[in-house]
């Protein structure tokens, strides 16, 4: 999406930061609980959002769709609770590292296989091993099995005995949410400008010119896999943290479903695309569950509409509407579509 | 293991194997010849089933159940093909995924809305209630040797219809070069329609026959998507000859790795897709 890459979009997306950042300070002019509620929603975005973020990193940038991202969203929720001694409470200096190191440890073998395949084989390998990890967490006693497991106590942060980040507070983990958002942001396009951020986007667009100009290209693809998977790992031990509580359904693949939809919703490649597509599916999950309590039938329906009659997403339709708004720059910053995805 | 213990696994390996075949046979066919990815395959055998399992309770017959599943799905892949998939041969594998994703939600919130979340299951028939014994402890269900008996023959049949007629020929031929046979005067669009109603009329079959063997729950569908995905894989995309030996490798493997290794078992079926990738990424039987 050029929208964000010049000036008005970088003071849009920081009006955006901005508004969002007040909202807890909003808390004296609201309903208590409501402000609860909305905070808690307003959380839950921005980590489902970095779910989608590094999800677009391999669909979006190095055009790899995968159907089973949401196991590593899941791995770093249940790494948190397997790595954290019994009874203890986490550190976020220690443990959290631990588990994303393990993330990325469990990556890079799955991505090995993977990465061999192309294609709809990819998709099919992705989706396989997503559910073998939903199966493990839900047949093995390890973890609570179907019914899941409680964290025992939320991470802190501690240094020489003073406690500088303690996530039991909802507007601490707020704040904590925003910046891990905002950072990883920041990371991944620092990153997309890099030497290696050059192949593998190189890779999206042409995989057999980025061959050809001598790059080995199953090892870029690897090691973007361990990237995204390791992003994901963090939205998950996020995710753990926000309810405090992780079950295998984190892990399934209707989650690594509804990311890749809000992915394309949102707009491939933009990576903050897919944060505002989180919001946006949100909202519309929010409002057809309380219309309705078969609001999966709406919702599934509603993607297949979206997907037909959108096929660049939202913001593919901003756009495409751009053009009839300044005419006499119509088609001066159209782009082509990219090519398919890695057929 | 006793011979007999053995051999009984070896029975409901095959099969297991062969109902996994007609699944995926339909969801390879699909890939290979129209090259769609088709995620709400496992769908159609839960809707297969379930389809079965209300005519069985009202009817109380099992063979007006399968045949009216087989119809039902039949007809329902007919109409998906020419309403939703007909637009997907030109868009990429993204936008496939997504749309079959969709219609996995709207398949499974539909079924909960017709028949709840309750698990069901449906009798055997007497007339194939008892059971072949082995030995004193050791039995084969005859219920279980029919349902091999016929995915065997629905196997064979369907290889001898892609190998042997003029309709198996234009199935083949449209796979390697749709332009080509439209401009030999085929209708491709009824073909392909054809094609993907066939796959699911045999996936809610198999749905519809295994409702007395497994019984019948929300979920079931989820399940045997990923078993017939890592089976396509495994055999490679397109082969049906693949489908079969993967479907039955699969079937036994899962069977004895349930008896052998219980605390494996669901990884037994992973590891042996993740030898095939290391040694023939394409699958053990893809065309060139």
């Amino acid at each position: 999406m050029t929208f964000f890459n010049n000036r008005w979009g970088y003071l849009i997306g920081a009006v955006i930061v901005a508004l969002v950042a007040a909202f807890p300070l909003l808390k004296g002019t609201m309903n208590a609980n409501l402000h609860e509620f909305f905070l808690q929603q307003i959380t839950y975005i921005m980590i489902f959002g970095l779910l989608c973020m590094s999800l677009d990193l391999l669909v979006g940038i190095v055009g790899l769709v995968s159907m089973g991202h949401a196991a590593f969203y899941g791995l770093g929720a249940y790494l948190l609770i397997l790595l954290t001694p019994q009874y203890s409470t986490p550190s976020i200096l220690t443990t959290i590292p631990l588990v994303l190191g393990g993330v990325a440890a469990i990556a890079l073998v799955i991505g090995a296989f993977a990465l061999r395949t192309s294609g709809l084989y990819f998709i099919m390998v992705t989706l396989a091993v997503g559910q073998m990890f939903y199966y493990f967490f839900n047949d093995s006693k390890l973890a609570g099995g179907s019914d899941g497991v409680y964290l025992f106590a939320k991470p802190t942060l501690e240094i020489g005995g003073r406690t500088l980040i303690n996530l039991e507070s909802k507007v601490q983990f707020f704040y904590v949410s925003l910046g891990v958002l905002l950072v990883s942001f920041a990371i991944l396009r620092l990153m997309l400008e890099s030497p290696f951020g050059k192949v593998i986007r190189g890779i999206g667009i042409n995989e057999y010119r980025t061959r050809g100009l001598g790059y080995d290209v199953y090892f870029y693809k690897l090691i973007a896999f361990v990237i995204a998977a390791v992003f994901a790992g963090l939205a998950g031990v996020l995710g753990a943290v926000q309810y405090g509580f992780v079950n295998p359904s984190m892990l399934g693949w209707h989650m690594s479903g509804i990311a890749l939809v809000t992915v394309i919703l949102g707009g491939m490649g933009s990576l903050i695309g897919p944060v505002l597509g989180a919001a946006f599916i949100e909202v519309i999950r929010y409002a057809l569950e309380h219309a309705t309590q078969h609001w999966l039938l709406l919702f599934g329906s509603l993607i297949i509409i979206m997907v037909l009659a959108f096929p660049r997403g939202l913001a593919g339709l901003g756009e495409q509407l751009a053009p009839l708004f300044r005419k006499s720059r119509a088609g001066a910053e159209a782009k082509p579509l990219p090519e398919k995805v890695d057929a | 293991m006793s011979l007999s213990l053995f051999l009984v696994q070896v029975f409901n390996g095959l099969q297991y194997g062969l109902i996994l075949f007609l699944i995926a046979s339909g969801l390879t066919l699909i890939f290979g010849i129209m090259g769609i990815i088709n995620l709400a395959h496992g769908a159609f055998y839960m809707l297969g089933a379930y389809v079965a399992f209300g005519i069985a309770q009202s009817s109380g017959s099992l063979v007006l159940a399968v045949l009216g599943a087989v119809a039902t799905m039949a007809a329902l892949g007919f109409v998906i093909e020419r309403v939703l998939i007909g637009r997907l041969y030109n868009r990429n594998h993204l936008d496939q995924v997504l749309i079959t994703f969709g219609l996995i939600l709207v398949f499974d919130e539909a079924q909960r809305i017709i028949w709840g979340s309750d698990v069901h299951s449906v009798a055997i028939p007497p007339a194939l209630s008892s059971s072949f014994q082995v030995s004193d402890i050791m039995a084969f269900s005859y219920y279980r040797i029919f349902v091999t008996v016929v995915c065997a023959v629905l196997a064979v049949t369907m290889a001898l219809v892609i190998q042997k007629t003029k309709l198996g020929m234009w199935i083949r031929a449209g796979a390697s070069n749709r332009e080509m046979v439209s401009s030999l005067g085929v209708d491709i669009n009824m073909l392909f329609a054809l094609v993907f109603a066939a796959g699911a009329a045999l996936t809610g079959f198999a749905g519809a026959i295994s409702v007395p063997l497994t019984s019948v729950s929300p979920g079931m569908g989820d399940a045997i998507i990923i078993i017939s995905f890592v089976v396509v894989v495994i055999g490679g995309v397109g082969s049906i000859k693949g489908a079969f030996f993967g479907a039955l490798l699969i079937g036994l493997a899962d069977t004895f790795g349930r008896v052998l290794l219980p605390q494996f078992s669901s990884f037994l079926v992973y590891a042996i897709m993740a030898g095939v990738l290391l040694w023939r990424p394409q699958g053990l039987f893809a065309r060139a």
